[in-house]
């Protein structure tokens, strides 16, 4: 009821805070009571406001007691709250009335949900840096004790998390009390909390006395470690690395070693996985001496492991382990002790464990050295390359730099080649985006005379690619090629073939002549774009196809600023005030955007006195919002696609769909649009290729 | 391609008599849904059991049981009982053949044994039995292949060492239900740690495997009186995890089905552990995303709870309209399902406490745009138990729903649910003329109401918003201005509530 809450200040009752008494807090509660749960919710993210609009003594005495009676609500409401109340000290009156927070915060640790249990964990840990130290053992020590002595075990697992941010500010006498109510959650009957325990056992020793840290918390960490459940097991391997930065060699290895090396050899799968993904933690953790003596036999137990999850995790510490040995000796220990167990995983069953070793072990070759790579290294990089699976021969050429720099890339190139040219006609297409990435790096290393030779034609082909997100991938390779091996070589091989695109019957085709001309002029210069270039662009300007004429529109308006005056003038002008009276009200309005573009760049050359303008018209650059855009491009959209990497036929499937059909995109509203039944011959939809495949010659999608 | 194995195929699988019957999960959804991703290629999985074991000794066949002397016939047993504890390696098909054939006959002749020799049974053979079971059958799971592992869609793992183990688990079955198995004898084997061992088996990929493990789990907890507590408390345990901390757990299903024939046999009154296993983890469990693979024995084991005690039918349906799914419509669907059972078995004093905010997500459901979410929740008008207690409650249930109900007859896109509406309508005017009447009148009425009370929020929170500004720009600003721009209405709603 809202009455609870204090109905007796009235609308207008006139308090010491002045203006704040004219919001009864009445009317603020049916806010955060509102039966629709979006209107609660929203309410709720803007507590702070209310908090403000009541003034500091009502929050305390009004609001914070009203939140801590119905804290019964949607999670995602409680969520909300126990973020808030987390900056919520300045609210109630600064670091003295901190703990006022703490009674809502505490329903809210005990809630069944995690993740609003977490954040309120989190709130807590951040609202007791602001109490006193005499707050803090008055109000914030009790609730930790009470939260760790709950009868549900919500609020034991929360409880878990707060140790560690009381204990250093804590007396010595309720410091004894803490470690004592820690020692038995880790002892505590439900697996959940002993798991909450366990990981936060790394935290709170870091915090402990070294007394304290070998007589108490050495003894939690062996019991956990030996717990019946592997998922404590495993959770107690984390901790493992915190302790054993915080001991002395000998107690190290009287203490927590005999408990790892069990751990390595766990019956557990997932205990032993742990053991490898933290491996290079826990290297660093116990030193090199260690690491000689245990570690090391324990890792190559974990690369024959009979599981290949483990064994995939531990293929991927390779490079890190090696790298963080001990100089002197380390080539040896790593030829004799390491490589043998390397060499079986080249050909290991799982193609994840094959991927993982591909994706580090080129590293190895600078730690060993350009006889050793060429002698050890250099066999296994050549089957890698030969691998079955694209991701391993991708992984590998994905990291030649590393080789390049040791022995030459020449060593391997002869092997390149062949696996070059099997991913870049691989059937996902995403295996041949990520190949086609790698091209400027390859040319760079391989020089200009192999890449004429062998994979020019490549990377020709791959702009006819029929996946939008390639060709628009091949284009901006060419232009990164042309910055590495400079015009002249642009000139000879790379612009005639791409003009010769321009009377392609493929529209697709033709417009990628565009795309390639707006990718390359710059890095070309005025003179090629100006004599070759151009004229091309402008024959264009004739396309019987809108989506090619409004391209020929944006791409006129990005190559201007390269052009000089005579040429904007007399060429590029007419052509654009021509096609600002086309039918297509696209073209008409790319038209005029780059009219427009242009005209200004003509007043600024008449005026030579802004001489210092940008070799590019910005302005014209923030216009492209309209710009097709394909799943290749560097949109938020374009990143979740590739983070989701889910390769299916779908998936190429649509973006094909995207990258064509998103050509057309009505520039004002910018989503597509309905195109008129007159107009449905034009080709952009790629929805009715397929009629105009049968019904008319030059709509034919002649891909590859 | 092969298709999940139905579990009772095989003519030694076992058969669940003891188990009381519980509902096939009847799949909700309509259509088919055949998986579009192709099937993986088959990975032989391997099992971490084979990890230690060193040279396999060479196994010979012993004499068979029935030809040796009733003197011998320990000595022999237990040899036997010794052999089936050597392990074989099932992931590679050709090893060891003699040898897996040897232990293959000696299991069935122990099957065999177990099930049909009286006498059998005697006091030293329990610890070899149990040590033969523990070697065979407990074991950590592989890793899945499939991470994101999705029981209605992708195929099972299969246990490869299959074989050997469905005999194991026939023996062990078979030796529980032998009528000379003392529980008193075997408890000193069977104790806490085996039976949580033999939970953590329920996770298995295999459905065979955890069918096996469904009737033993029923069986030890129907004998060993002193680990019900223990195997009651390990279930919620993992169920916890699996609810808050996994959301992976491949033998709930089994479980519950366990637990709704335990529900079953619990003692009047309830005792408070077995209430808030209901609260705490039973209702919960709807939340989880893999509902339906285990929903219908879920749903089974709640009606249970409230058959026995109809006192929890508040706590049940206000924490399924908690956990009410927000954007799964196939969910939505099994809740509204459930919500019938409840509502079939309800008395209608419970029916009173609830039927308001319950309504009001009948009524949200029916204005839902998946039209099969709508039509579920207005099939609820044609149970004539639900119409009779709405009939009795309609001064309270017409007014929660008719809202909805009155603006999704003119808006929803589809015609069946216009018409379904319209009964429901016509059941409502026939019901209670007068006060359809008076809710027709008011319609229009509330709806400016809501309007003004939205207009009167923005204009609240525009006052506030400004208020903070100030208060952000320091102390001087908010003297100087003292809110005339606070608009009055705030002080009119103020008083309403």
């Amino acid at each position: 009821m809202a009455g609870a809450a204090g109905p007796g200040t009235g609308p207008v009752a006139a308090g010491g805070d002045g203006d704040d008494s004219l919001y009864p807090i009445a009317v603020l509660i049916d806010e955060l009571r509102n039966e629709d749960v979006q209107l609660r919710l929203n309410s709720i993210k803007k507590l702070s406001t209310i908090a403000l609009a009541l003034g500091v003594e009502r929050t305390r005495t009004e609001l914070l007691p009203f939140l801590t009676d119905t804290i019964y609500d949607e999670d995602e409401v409680l969520l909300a709250l126990a973020e808030q109340l987390g900056n919520f000290t300045g609210l109630v009156g600064g670091p003295d009335f901190a703990h006022c927070l703490l009674p809502p915060l505490e329903s809210l640790a005990t809630v069944e949900e995690t993740v609003v249990r977490d954040k309120a964990v989190e709130s807590l840990r951040q609202i007791s840096q602001e109490h006193t130290p005499i707050a803090l053992e008055a109000h914030f020590v009790p609730l930790v004790k009470r939260l760790a002595s709950g009868d549900w075990f919500t609020s034991r697992t929360s409880a878990c998390g707060l140790f560690s941010v009381c204990y250093p500010r804590a007396s010595n006498a309720v410091k004894a009390e803490i470690r004592q109510h820690f020692r038995s959650l880790c002892s505590d009957d439900t697996p959940m909390v002993r798991r909450a325990a366990a990981s936060k056992l790394g935290e709170f020793a870091k915090v402990l006395e070294l007394d304290s840290v070998k007589s108490e918390i050495v003894p939690l960490f062996t019991n956990l470690a030996s717990d019946e459940q592997d998922s404590v097991r495993l959770l107690a391997v984390e901790a493992c690395v915190s302790i054993a930065q915080l001991l002395s060699q000998e107690d190290l290895e009287a203490l927590v070693m005999p408990t790892l090396r069990q751990a390595a050899e766990d019956k557990s799968w997932r205990v032993r996985y742990m053991v490898a993904d933290k491996f290079s933690e826990l290297q660093k953790a116990v030193g090199p001496k260690i690491t000689l003596n245990d570690l090391i036999p324990a890792f190559q137990n974990l690369l024959k492991d009979c599981e290949a999850e483990v064994r995939a995790a531990a293929a991927h510490k390779v490079k890190e382990l090696c790298e963080n040995l001990p100089p002197e000796g380390r080539e040896t220990i790593i030829m004799n002790q390491i490589l043998p167990f390397i060499k079986e995983l080249v050909s290991d069953t799982n193609q994840h464990v094959k991927s993982a070793l591909a994706s580090v072990i080129m590293g190895l070759s600078t730690i060993l050295g350009k006889e050793n790579t060429i002698e050890h290294l250099l066999p296994l990089f050549l089957a890698q390359l030969k691998d079955e699976c694209p991701e391993v021969r991708l992984n590998i050429i994905s990291n030649l730099d590393c080789v390049n720099e040791v022995i030459g890339i020449r060593q391997l190139s002869q092997s390149l080649l062949p696996a070059i040219v099997e991913l870049a006609e691989d059937a996902k297409w995403r295996v041949r985006l990520a190949i086609i990435e790698y091209m400027p790096l390859l040319a760079g290393q391989l020089g200009v005379q192999f890449f004429d030779e062998k994979l020019n034609s490549l990377c020709m082909a791959w702009l006819v690619d029929h996946v939008y997100a390639i060709r628009e991938a091949a284009t901006n390779n060419l232009m990164k090629l042309v910055k590495k091996f400079g015009t002249e070589w642009a000139q000879n091989t790379i612009v005639p073939k791409v003009l010769v695109m321009a009377s392609d019957p493929n529209y697709l085709h033709r417009m990628t002549t565009l795309f390639c001309i707006n990718a390359l002029s710059e890095a070309c210069g005025q003179e090629i774009t100006t004599k070759q270039m151009l004229p091309i662009v402008l024959k264009m300007a004739g396309d019987q196809v809108a989506n090619v004429r409004f391209n020929v529109a944006k791409s006129l308006q990005k190559i201007g600023p390269i052009l000089d005056t005579d040429a904007l003038q007399e060429e590029v002008k007419p052509i654009l005030q021509k096609l600002g009276q086309d039918e297509d009200v696209d073209v008409k309005y790319f038209a005029q955007e780059a009219l427009s573009a242009v005209a200004q760049r003509l007043r600024k050359l008449d005026f030579p006195a802004k001489d210092s303008e940008e070799p590019s018209a910005p302005g014209a650059d923030k216009n492209h919002f309209l710009r097709p855009r394909g799943p290749g491009e560097d949109t938020g959209k374009a990143h979740t696609e590739r983070a989701a990497r889910v390769v299916s036929e779908e998936a190429v499937e649509a973006a094909r769909f995207r990258g064509t059909d998103a050509a057309k995109v009505s520039p004002r509203t910018g989503t597509p649009q309905l195109l008129p039944g007159a107009r449905a011959v034009r080709a952009p939809s790629v929805l009715s290729l397929e009629e105009e495949e049968c019904g008319r010659e030059s709509w034919r999608m002649n891909f590859l | 391609m092969e298709t999940k194995l139905p579990p009772a195929s095989t003519p030694t699988s076992p058969s669940s008599p003891g188990l009381s019957p519980v509902p096939p999960p009847d799949k909700v959804d309509g259509f088919s849904r055949r998986s579009l991703r192709r099937a993986r290629p088959r990975r032989s999985h391997s099992s971490s059991q084979f990890r230690y074991q060193s040279n396999q000794q060479e196994l010979t066949p012993l004499p068979l049981l029935k030809d040796v002397p009733a003197s011998e016939l320990h000595e022999l047993l237990s040899r036997k009982l010794a052999q089936c504890g050597v392990m074989f390696d099932f992931l590679d098909c050709v090893a060891d053949l003699k040898g897996k054939e040897v232990k293959r006959a000696a299991l069935n002749e122990l099957v065999e044994c177990v099930g049909s020799t009286r006498g059998v049974l005697i006091e030293p053979v329990y610890p070899d039995i149990i040590r033969m079971i523990s070697v065979n059958i407990f074991r950590t799971l592989p890793p899945s292949e499939n991470p994101e592992f999705d029981p209605e869609e992708d195929e099972p793992n299969l246990e490869p060492s299959w074989p050997h183990l469905q005999l194991v688990y026939e023996f062990f079955l078979r030796f529980l239900e032998s009528p000379d198995f003392q529980p008193s004898v075997a408890k000193r084997y069977v104790d806490q740690k085996f039976v949580l061992m033999l939970l953590e088996l329920f996770d298995s990929e295999d459905p065979r495997e955890r069918e096996y493990l469904k009737t033993i789990l029923h069986r030890v907890y129907g004998k060993f009186l002193g680990l019900r507590a223990y195997i009651r408390k390990q279930c919620s345990h993992i169920f916890l995890r699996f609810i808050y901390e996994l959301e992976h757990f491949n033998g709930v299903a089994e479980l519950l089905e366990i637990l709704g024939s335990i529900i079953n046999g619990f003692a009047l009154p309830l005792k408070t552990e077995h209430k808030q296993f209901l609260v705490r983890v039973l209702i919960p469990l709807h939340s989880v995303k893999s509902l339906s693979v285990f929903h219908a024995q879920l749903a089974y084991c709640v009606v249970q709870f409230l058959e026995k005690d109809a006192t929890l039918t508040e706590h049940v349906i206000r924490g399924l309209l908690k956990y009410w799914p927000k954007t799964c419509t196939q969910k939505e669907v099994m809740f509204l399902g459930e919500m019938e059972e409840i509502l079939d078995v309800i008395e209608p004093s419970q029916f009173v406490k609830i039927q308001e905010p319950l309504f009001k997500q009948v009524a949200r459901c029916v204005s839902s745009p998946h039209f099969q979410v709508a039509e579920r929740a207005l099939y609820f008008w044609n149970n004539e138990y639900i119409l009779s207690l709405i009939e009795d409650n309609c001064h309270t249930v017409l007014p929660a729903v008719f809202g909805t109900l009155y603006q999704v007859s003119k808006e929803h896109w589809n015609q069946t649910i216009v018409s379904l509406i319209y009964n429901v309508l016509k059941t409502f005017m026939e019901m209670n003329g007068k006060l359809f009447d008076e809710l027709t009148a008011s319609y229009k009425l509330e709806k400016q109401q809501e309007q003004q009370k939205a207009r009167e929020r923005q204009e609240l929170w525009q006052g506030l918003e400004e208020l903070r500004l100030r208060r952000l720009q320091g102390t001087q600003g908010a003297k100087e201005a003292p809110l005339q721009r606070l608009p009055p209405p705030v002080a009119t709603s103020g008083g309403q509530s």
